[in-house]
């Protein structure tokens, strides 16, 4: 035990190495410098914007989708991002905070995306996800379905879902569900 | 047994003996080993067991057992009914009670002279000036969260100036019939997380399959654990070791899997999926918890080579036939925790965050153009996103001691999307 010391020591100056710990002050945790990095690549585009509540806490943030194509344009879809001292060895926390008439989205916010769960890898990043969550507005997919009826709606006409799509941003209800409304005006 | 001395040198006078002898393999020493003090370095170390679990009952009685007199244990758990074929340490009367104080009262008891504080604690609870008192940490862990938890802060306590501040970590593992011992010299050999690729990633489900077509027994109670909890609340949260919530579950996987025709939910496969409980078998613990506590006595009393710095990872494999390898894991360079220790970084305490910023793009070791910089608790300056950049603009007029609480030797994290794989760890040296 008393020579593991001398030995660090040695070990140090054949590295030359002058890094080491600095002193007893917190350190920036894996996570915190993951999504340090995953915040500077994120390309945001036009129709994306994000809220940090708290700045100083970078692993929970809120990102706003405002399609400007597809059947979803004219709407505005908060998600919250949450990240855990796991990430990016799990994936981030994502839920969309309004009540929305989505297949992939049921009513609590849930979001069946493919790399939100069985397929995340930690080499994906945050530009990855949110990618992923424009593209759900672009192209609803009927065949993951968590929202059911709104899947089936889709796969049996296109019309009718999209009047339904349309009647749920504005906040009315289909097959007695209230939804929130999210139009930008 | 008595409690007089004759008896109590009686009782290590084998140990002592293996401890006196030289072999070929002992690291060369100054000291004569051979003094009453040198033979009582064990008795005055002080060991951290984390588990009091299948592998901490092991450890506790292996450690206790091989002279170590001063002993912590730290587990969070209460003792269920289903642990009792293995931790041995827990009787029947001892169910609802802490693992660690019943742990600890039963060693003490059993084997005299040893002292063993539980702590029915999460090990988060604790801070580094707690973990600085012992010269050791032994793992009987079984969940890779904690274990990178007390990696990472025995790495953080790494002080250069202070040689106490190095502890040993020795991390057991079992999963059925297999397992592994690691012997981790924070900083110096691979930790924790450069080892993590070994971990398979749990296989998930599909969220939609879980929602509209389950096939198995096992997507009907993912299903009532991540859905139908969320859509009806039945707790205000979920409590996995509240046999009420654990029914609740089972009756609601259940219906659902009426629903679909799918046999096999029952009340334990409920409590398995829900808590991720991998089977544990009581011989692989105790194969596993010997290895790690003779590597414990090795390393407390240099008697033998330890795992460490040549070879550092025992696998053990039962599952098919029976194989046993020990091998040198190697560290990893760009490892989160170990990898990248910061540099020291000279600033004027007085500099603006802008004169930081502009230094960094001169600094020959960094040469960052467009740097973005956290502290572990505050965002100084990101530059991107614009929502981020907006709120930390205001900072880059502020100077680093007065103006945002910069102190000596404080840890910033830097990254520039111009070198997306890098990122730069400095801490802070004040002219």
């Amino acid at each position: 035990m008393l020579k593991i010391w001398s030995m660090k020591k040695e070990q140090q100056k054949k590295d030359n190495d002058e890094a080491a710990a600095g002193g007893k002050k917190k350190k920036v945790t894996a996570a915190q410098l993951r999504v340090q990095k995953d915040l500077n690549e994120l390309s945001l585009g036009s129709t994306m914007t994000t809220e940090f509540p708290d700045p100083d806490n970078i692993l929970e943030f809120i990102l706003t989708i405002t399609p400007d194509e597809g059947q979803y344009t004219g709407g505005k879809f908060t998600f919250s991002f949450n990240m855990s001292a796991s990430y990016p060895h799990e994936p981030p926390k994502v839920r969309c905070q309004q009540k929305i008439y989505h297949p992939n989205i049921d009513l609590e916010g849930k979001v069946c995306l493919n790399i939100l769960r069985e397929d995340w890898k930690p080499v994906l990043n945050l530009n990855a996800v949110i990618v992923g969550l424009q593209f759900l507005f672009l192209e609803p997919n009927a065949s993951d379905p968590l929202n059911k009826e709104a899947a089936d709606d889709l796969r049996q006409s296109r019309d009718n879902f999209r009047r339904n799509v349309k009647n749920s941003m504005a906040g009315g209800s289909i097959r007695g569900v209230q939804y929130d409304r999210v139009l930008l005006k | 047994m008595g409690a007089s001395p004759e008896d109590s040198t009686a009782r290590w006078q084998y140990l002592d003996h293996i401890r006196k002898t030289k072999g070929p393999f002992n690291p060369p020493s100054d000291e004569d080993e051979d003094t009453p003090e040198m033979l009582d370095t064990l008795g005055k170390s002080t060991i951290l067991v984390i588990g009091a679990g299948g592998l901490g009952c092991e450890i506790l009685k292996n450690l206790a057992l091989s002279g170590f007199k001063n002993i912590h244990v730290i587990d969070m758990d209460t003792i269920d009914i289903s642990n009792l074929n293995r931790q041995f340490l827990f009787r029947k009367a001892d169910v609802g009670k802490s693992k660690a104080e019943v742990a600890a009262a039963f060693v003490e008891r059993r084997v005299q002279g040893v002292e063993i504080t539980p702590h029915n604690n999460k090990i988060q609870d604790f801070d580094e000036d707690f973990y600085m008192q012992f010269q050791m940490v032994v793992c009987g862990l079984d969940s890779i969260e904690a274990r990178r938890w007390m990696n990472a802060t025995l790495v953080n306590m790494v002080d250069d100036d202070n040689p106490d501040s190095l502890k040993p970590m020795i991390d057991g593992g079992t999963e059925g019939f297999k397992g592994q011992t690691r012997v981790v010299f924070p900083t110096m050999t691979p930790c924790i997380e450069c080892q993590l690729d070994l971990y398979a990633p749990r296989a998930a489900v599909p969220l939609c399959t879980l929602a509209t077509i389950p096939r198995q027994p096992e997507h009907c109670i993912e299903w009532a654990h991540i859905i139908a909890w969320d859509q009806e609340k039945p707790f205000p949260s979920l409590d996995k070791d509240d046999p009420e919530h654990i029914t609740w579950l089972y009756q609601t996987a259940l219906s659902r899997a009426q629903e679909f025709n799918i046999a096999g939910v029952t009340y334990s496969l409920t409590q398995g999926v829900v808590k991720n409980i991998i089977p544990a078998i009581a011989s692989t613990n105790a194969i596993i918890a010997a290895s790690c506590c003779n590597e414990a006595l090795k390393i407390a009393t240099t008697a033998a080579p330890a795992l460490g710095f040549e070879d550092n990872y025992m696998s053990y494999h039962g599952d098919e036939a029976i194989y046993t390898n020990t091998f040198k894991y190697e560290k990893k360079e760009d490892c989160a925790v170990c990898g990248s220790l910061s540099k020291p970084l000279e600033v004027d305490p007085r500099w603006t965050l802008q004169e930081l910023i502009d230094s960094l793009a001169t600094n020959a070791s960094a040469q960052l153009k467009k740097p973005s910089i956290r502290t572990e608790s505050k965002t100084l300056y990101m530059r991107f996103p614009q929502s981020l950049e907006e709120k930390t603009r205001p900072n880059l007029d502020k100077t680093l001691r007065e103006g945002l609480g910069l102190e000596e030797k404080q840890e910033i994290a830097v990254t520039d999307p111009a070198f997306p794989a890098l990122s730069f760890k400095f801490f802070l040296r004040f002219t």
